[in-house]
């Protein structure tokens, strides 16, 4: 797990709700392949005139002069609902962002974005909006700080504004830690469990049909 | 005395290895089911990281998603090279792991949710979990089942057990008794229009009432599916009679003493009647009327006799910009009626309608008439034995002579899998998304019922069902 402490950029205000996670990486693009980490797959419907092609839509703005080189995305509710791939936070963290901001996520999203460096941030929308409003009225020049371990948000004008992330995702994004080898480390207590666990609950651990040879 | 515990804090409570702290829990996982396409990296993962499976008894692929559904398809016919490569993949790391595999050809192989509850392979109180964000499905059997990324899929495969955050509670009563022509498809969409897609996020959602409990097993598959629509990562409906009788004897279910013994187990885990929801919402399933989607997301639905909305009338400014956009890519104009828009495809298929019950109900409509001139009509079965039944009933020989295609099953045209037939097309649908592009570029998708998509397809419009004799 790539780590993240806190960071400093610039954001794009990209308010639309419910943005799904087949606009952030559409099917097609995940069976492109992932060479890059899907960094050319990221908004591929909305971001190219023609996608075969990959004719860049001019008026699309992470076409644009200065937010193409955000680090930080603000956008309005419930921000990569839909399909669990996990394709939508790496093409989101291979094009440069390392945060999202949003008062509400899609929930596998939320969690798929930890594993994979992209730090989402649920501020009210009413706090989305003003950063949004500052970032714009600065033309992109206003930057903001994501701080994992205070958790706090720093607006333009100074203000903060405080979140709450899920604690174990935290500290593992925080150290970087691999979470297989950390739950790993629980390998006792998880053999222990599971031979209660079969005792009580055989049909849970052996689905095949009787009498079908293992 | 103790106070009562919902269904789900039963059985996530027999789940919890360890508490993490912070309202984060350490769970055994009873079932991973793999596909070709977030399963192989899955597998992959694992292989490069050199761990080997932690229980391959437990763990379940089939090849579903990019699989091509077109009758007489090979193997690993896909619409994008990649596509073959995961197919052969997926195949290739569940022989070599030794997991139980469906693989294409096999009658057992379908649609995932469709096929793991049809198999007995998800069960009650059981948690079950895939790389794919419909796994609430099959909550409809009263299993614990949700959507995870592939990094996750990884996790269980190497430790059968996934670190979650502990949702919130909530019931959704569905009082009263359905109107006729009114199915599950309507009951969910209804709901969503009335909670919004971001109406369950961090909720674990209980479907309950006189509506659930009179629905069939297949029904509440329905709506469980679209829990995920709402934005609720777990849907489910406690395990009843109902659920009881629809497993017994299928083919991964429990035999003899061990069959009584889980039965025993699956009886105490419905909520205890002084059990406390987080939130309650209540329903009144005299007055929902068949449901046809607008828009480009399930929340933006309307009644048969309801209209387009108008944006103009919308104070929040995030919500009118949503419709404006929507109704942009859907080209259609505020104010008009839902009713008579002219559709160019009708499609049956998906892990939310394409079992053998919406089959039945289609064919009834259908039978002895034909799809409207120049309406393009495809059927895919839910799963290759939900197909065979269908076939032994001759229900494709109904769906055949009314001019629909009868295809393989798999999920290829209802997420976009690079077939590009549905391209810039108005599609009337039983899927489950009619996000943007979702079934083609430029694709206009309309969610509604098996009964409805059969009575457009008739009419070549936007159809009322209730208009048209059943056979």
């Amino acid at each position: 797990m790539e780590s993240f402490t806190s960071i400093t950029g610039t954001a794009v205000p990209f308010m639309r709700i419910n943005i799904d996670t087949d606009q952030i990486t559409p099917g097609p693009e995940i069976l492109r392949g992932r060479a890059d980490g899907y960094r050319s797959s990221l908004f591929a419907r909305w971001r190219y005139l023609d996608m075969d092609k990959r004719t860049p839509d001019p008026d699309f703005i992470l076409n644009r002069e200065p937010w193409k080189h955000a680090a930080i995305l603000l956008a309005d509710r419930n921000f990569g609902c839909g399909s669990s791939r996990e394709s939508a936070p790496q093409a989101l963290r291979a094009f440069g962002f390392r945060s999202v901001i949003a008062p509400s996520f899609g929930g596998i999203f939320f969690s798929n974005s930890f594993r994979n460096g992209l730090l989402p941030v649920e501020l009210p929308i009413e706090d989305v909006r003003h950063l949004a409003d500052q970032v714009e009225a600065s033309g992109g020049k206003a930057r903001l700080t994501v701080d994992l371990e205070a958790q706090k948000v720093t607006g333009p004008d100074r203000e903060t504004y405080v979140f709450r992330a899920p604690s174990v995702l935290r500290e593992m994004l925080l150290a970087g830690v691999d979470e297989i080898d950390l739950t790993l480390s629980r390998a006792a207590e998880i053999a222990a469990f599971r031979n209660q666990d079969q005792a009580e609950r055989p049909w849970a651990y052996r689905p095949r049909r009787a009498g079908q040879a293992h | 005395m103790a106070k009562g515990r919902t269904f789900f804090e039963k059985v996530w409570d027999d789940h919890v290895i360890a508490d993490l702290g912070e309202n984060t829990f350490l769970l055994q996982i009873d079932r991973l089911f793999l596909h070709e396409m977030s399963g192989s990296v899955a597998m992959r993962q694992l292989e490069a990281s050199g761990r080997r499976p932690a229980s391959p008894s437990q763990v379940f692929t089939v090849i579903d998603h990019v699989i091509d559904s077109a009758p007489g398809r090979g193997p690993s016919d896909s619409h994008l090279p990649a596509g073959t490569e995961m197919i052969k993949a997926a195949r290739r790391g569940s022989h070599e792991y030794g997991f139980t595999f469906f693989d294409v050809g096999d009658r057992r192989q379908g649609i995932v949710h469709v096929v793991s509850p049809e198999l007995a392979i998800a069960l009650p109180g059981l948690t079950l979990v895939c790389g794919d964000s419909h796994t609430c499905t099959v909550g409809g059997v009263g299993a614990l089942a949700w959507g995870i990324g592939s990094t996750e899929g990884e996790h269980v495969l190497a430790t059968q057990t996934l670190a979650q955050v502990k949702p919130k509670t909530m019931r959704i009563n569905f009082n009263g008794k359905l109107p006729p022509n009114v199915y599950a498809k309507d009951m969910i969409l209804h709901l969503i229009g009335e909670i919004g897609a971001n109406g369950g996020i961090g909720y674990a959602v209980e479907f309950a009432g006189e509506a659930i409990r009179d629905l069939p097993v297949e029904g509440r598959l329905t709506i469980c599916n679209m829990a995920i629509e709402f934005s609720a990562k777990y849907g489910f409906v406690p395990p009843d009679d109902v659920t009881i009788d629809f497993l017994k004897d299928r083919e991964f279910a429990p035999k003899g003493a061990a069959w009584d013994e889980a039965e025993a187990y699956w009886r105490t885990l419905p909520s205890d009647l002084d059990a406390v929801f987080d939130r309650e919402v209540d329903i009144d399933c005299s007055r929902i009327r068949p449901q046809v989607t607008w828009g480009t997301s399930p929340q933006q639905v309307v009644s048969i006799d309801g209209r387009i909305p108008d944006p103009s009338g919308i104070e929040d400014p995030g919500t009118r910009k949503l419709v404006e956009s929507a109704l942009q890519y859907v080209q259609l104009t505020p104010g008009s009626p839902i009713k008579g828009v002219r559709i160019d495809t009708a499609y049956i298929g998906s892990c939310t309608n394409a079992r053998l019950s919406d089959l039945r109900i289609a064919a009834a409509i259908l039978k002895g008439r034909k799809v409207a001139t120049g309406i393009e009509a495809i059927c895919v079965p839910g799963s290759t034995s939900v197909r065979a039944q269908a076939e032994a009933e001759g229900l494709d020989t109904i769906f055949r002579e009314a001019g629909f295609e009868w295809h393989e099953s798999g999920c290829a045209m209802c997420g976009h899998m690079g077939n590009d037939r549905l391209l810039d097309r108005r599609v009337i649908s039983t899927t489950n998304r009619n996000f943007e592009g979702r079934q083609g570029p430029r694709t206009r998708t309309h969610l509604a019922s098996p009964a409805t998509v059969a009575a457009s397809a008739l009419m070549g419009v936007i159809a009322d069902v209730s208009t048209i004799e059943k056979g």
